[in-house]
């Protein structure tokens, strides 16, 4: 494998009595785009600020191409960082701005100038030399901040939450070009959300986190598929999550009924959680379904309709369909096997792999 | 409208009455000669001789000087209060000697440095012989950078807590050091602050009057000292004006170079 270029080993950070990381493990590759997603206060910024250098971790190491870097101060770092609030200096214009740290390293006037006009016109602000930083909007303010922290040509970029400030449209169209721009500099980006949609549509690899630990981490496919519990099903995406029995390997019985399923690896009769995604669900006639639901309402959501079900066991049903439904009906509800995803109570992501790595290949000798 | 009017009417009065009235008559005061006639002798006096000179040139060299003690003393020192957790507090124990009678304070230096003083005394006990400290250059600007600090240090506390700690991290994330950050961030972004303090500290500091007695012993003569001996010693109340208008003239030009300007230029 790859040395990584960052790594964490039992990194704990502690403010006062409070821990806000309690034992982080991760490891990450050069020139990926990787997200640490989580809600507020779940220890995403934390770890953010320890590779950036800002705070000191409390016990553990962090390692940079191999080197152990706890003591290493901000300013030595190949790191460079992307404020949520941009941080731009407001002395200065963004000109100066862009070229602050070139600057301090006594790099020639001709070279910053050439290199400031670049960067300037790859984050499209060609000609904004002049300005000053509160003549812009909060867009420009970003690509600014952008431009700033890559003139420095840093190993790793840090992006802090850097689109929660603008609007919707803004959003996804930073969205695409941050993508786009981690791709042709072929530099790691580490990027902290708290919005699942952004996570999952940009990254490489996501690393969820819930009070100050990471709980799972994949490719956003593995993780929207195969969340391993309850708070990561919940977060990425809308979940419908009822309790079910795993009768026996590829056998689950909820809601009533017995279904054939993909998952394996369980002891017999192993009470679990079942998660099916809305947009799994279809909706066709009782005789069809698999599952008879009664609907409770409606919302129209331009793309979908979102409409809310319960069936004869009181279960909750969320499910997206293009057509809509009458209110009071009953309705058949059916599903592939692979749409039903089973989690564990308290399994750890090791574990969870372990018995994926396990079931999977004797799936494969079974064939 | 009327109404927004009605609540200025106390302020314009207490203006008209005490700050209005008080600057016409004294520059009227300023062109009568002892004895009540209109004349610019006085300003030919003071322009014309080497002693009022001399003196306009101590007032603005002394208020000089404890600016630029005060501002060395407080820089740093509000830099290192808006590090610490309570810092509040810490900045009330700074302001507090404020509320204390300026008067009070200055009788307690001539305790502290007089010839039977705290430091005489301790220079006894340790087997020294006891120094003349009252009534010389350095105990009047002493006590004058004492009493003025507390005015220098607030707004420069206020301009640095001001600044966004994620600026501060910006900069060392860019490689900046410690010092860099210092000259390149910390000081342009408090300049507002540390130029309110000058006015603070610098304008006051013009008409010094009572310390230059106390612990300067009138070896230190300011334009401050001579307009109180005109009005309270010689009676020449035209004179006094003169030295007066002088003085407003020199705050307001204080003002004028001290004023905020529109940022620009490169500053590195």
């Amino acid at each position: 494998m790859k040395q990584p270029i960052i790594e964490f080993k039992n990194v704990v950070k502690s403010y006062g009595e409070t821990q806000v990381l309690k034992g982080v493990d991760l490891e990450i590759e050069a020139g990926k785009f990787y997200t640490l997603l989580g809600p507020s206060g779940s220890g995403k910024t934390t770890i953010l600020r320890l590779v950036a250098g800002f705070s000191s971790a409390t016990s553990g190491d962090i390692l940079f191409e191999g080197k152990r870097i706890n003591d290493v101060p901000a300013n030595k770092r190949r790191v460079n960082t992307v404020f949520q609030n941009y941080a731009l200096f407001p002395n200065m214009n963004v000109f100066e701005n862009v070229a602050f740290g070139m600057n301090l390293k006594g790099t020639s006037k001709a070279k910053i100038k050439t290199k400031v006009t670049q960067l300037l016109a790859m984050v499209r602000l060609a000609g904004y030399e002049n300005r000053n930083i509160d003549e812009l909007s909060g867009g420009q303010q970003q690509r600014v901040a952008i431009a700033r922290a890559l003139a420095n040509d840093p190993e790793i970029l840090l992006l802090d939450e850097p689109l929660s400030a603008l609007d919707y449209k803004l959003r996804k169209e930073m969205q695409y070009e941050l993508r786009e721009l981690q791709k042709n500099l072929g530099i790691t980006f580490i990027f902290v959300t708290h919005d699942q949609e952004e996570a999952l549509a940009m990254s490489d690899w996501i690393f969820v986190m819930n009070e100050g630990k990471i709980l799972q981490n994949g490719t956003p496919v593995d993780i929207y598929d195969e969340p391993i519990n309850r708070f990561v099903a919940e977060f990425i995406g809308e979940s419908n999550i009822v309790n079910g029995v795993m009768l026996e390997d590829y056998l689950v019985s909820f809601a009533g009924s017995t279904f054939e399923n993909v998952d394996a690896g369980m002891r017999p009769n192993e009470q679990v959680d079942v998660v099916l995604r809305p947009e799994d669900l279809d909706l066709t006639t009782p005789e069809n379904g698999k599952l008879v639901v009664t609907i409770d309402a409606q919302l129209f959501r331009g793309d979908y309709y979102e409409i809310s079900a319960h069936d004869d066991n009181g279960n909750e049903w969320r499910i997206q369909a293009t057509n809509s439904a009458q209110i009071n009906t009953r309705q058949g509800l059916t599903f592939d096997p692979e749409d039903i995803h089973i989690m564990r109570f308290n399994e750890s992501e090791d574990d969870f792999d372990a018995r994926l790595d396990n079931y999977e290949e004797v799936g494969e000798m079974d064939e | 409208m009327n109404k927004k009017l009605f609540y200025f009417i106390p302020y314009t009065l207490w203006l008209v009455l005490f700050v209005g009235a008080p600057i016409i008559l004294m520059l009227l005061q300023s062109f009568m000669s002892i004895d009540g006639q209109a004349t610019l002798a006085n300003y030919q006096i003071f322009f014309g001789s080497g002693t009022y000179l001399r003196m306009m040139f101590n007032s603005v060299w002394y208020a000089f000087l404890i600016t630029v003690i005060t501002l060395v003393i407080s820089f740093p020192t509000a830099l290192f209060l808006n590090t610490l957790r309570h810092k509040d507090l810490w900045l009330l124990l700074i302001i507090l000697p404020t509320w204390i009678n300026l008067l009070l304070k200055t009788y307690a230096f001539i305790g502290i440095l007089g010839h039977n003083g705290s430091i005489n005394s301790f220079l006894q006990f340790m087997g020294f012989a006891p120094q003349q400290l009252l009534f010389s250059n350095a105990s009047f600007l002493l006590v004058a950078a004492y009493i003025e600090i507390p005015f220098m240090i607030l707004p420069i506390f206020n301009a640095l807590a001001e600044i966004d700690n994620s600026l501060i991290n910006a900069s060392y994330d860019l490689g900046a050091s410690k010092w860099q950050t210092l000259r390149h961030v910390i000081l342009p972004l408090s300049a507002d602050g540390i130029r309110a303090g000058i006015q603070a500290v610098f304008i006051p500091s013009l008409s010094l009057f009572m310390i230059t007695r106390l612990i300067g012993g009138n070896r230190v003569i300011t334009l401050g000292t001579a307009i109180e001996e005109h009005f309270l010693v010689t009676q020449n109340w035209g004179m006094g004006s003169t030295i007066g208008v002088v003085l407003i003239i020199a705050m307001i030009i204080t003002m004028f170079v001290t004023r905020e300007r529109k940022k620009g230029g490169n500053k590195y």
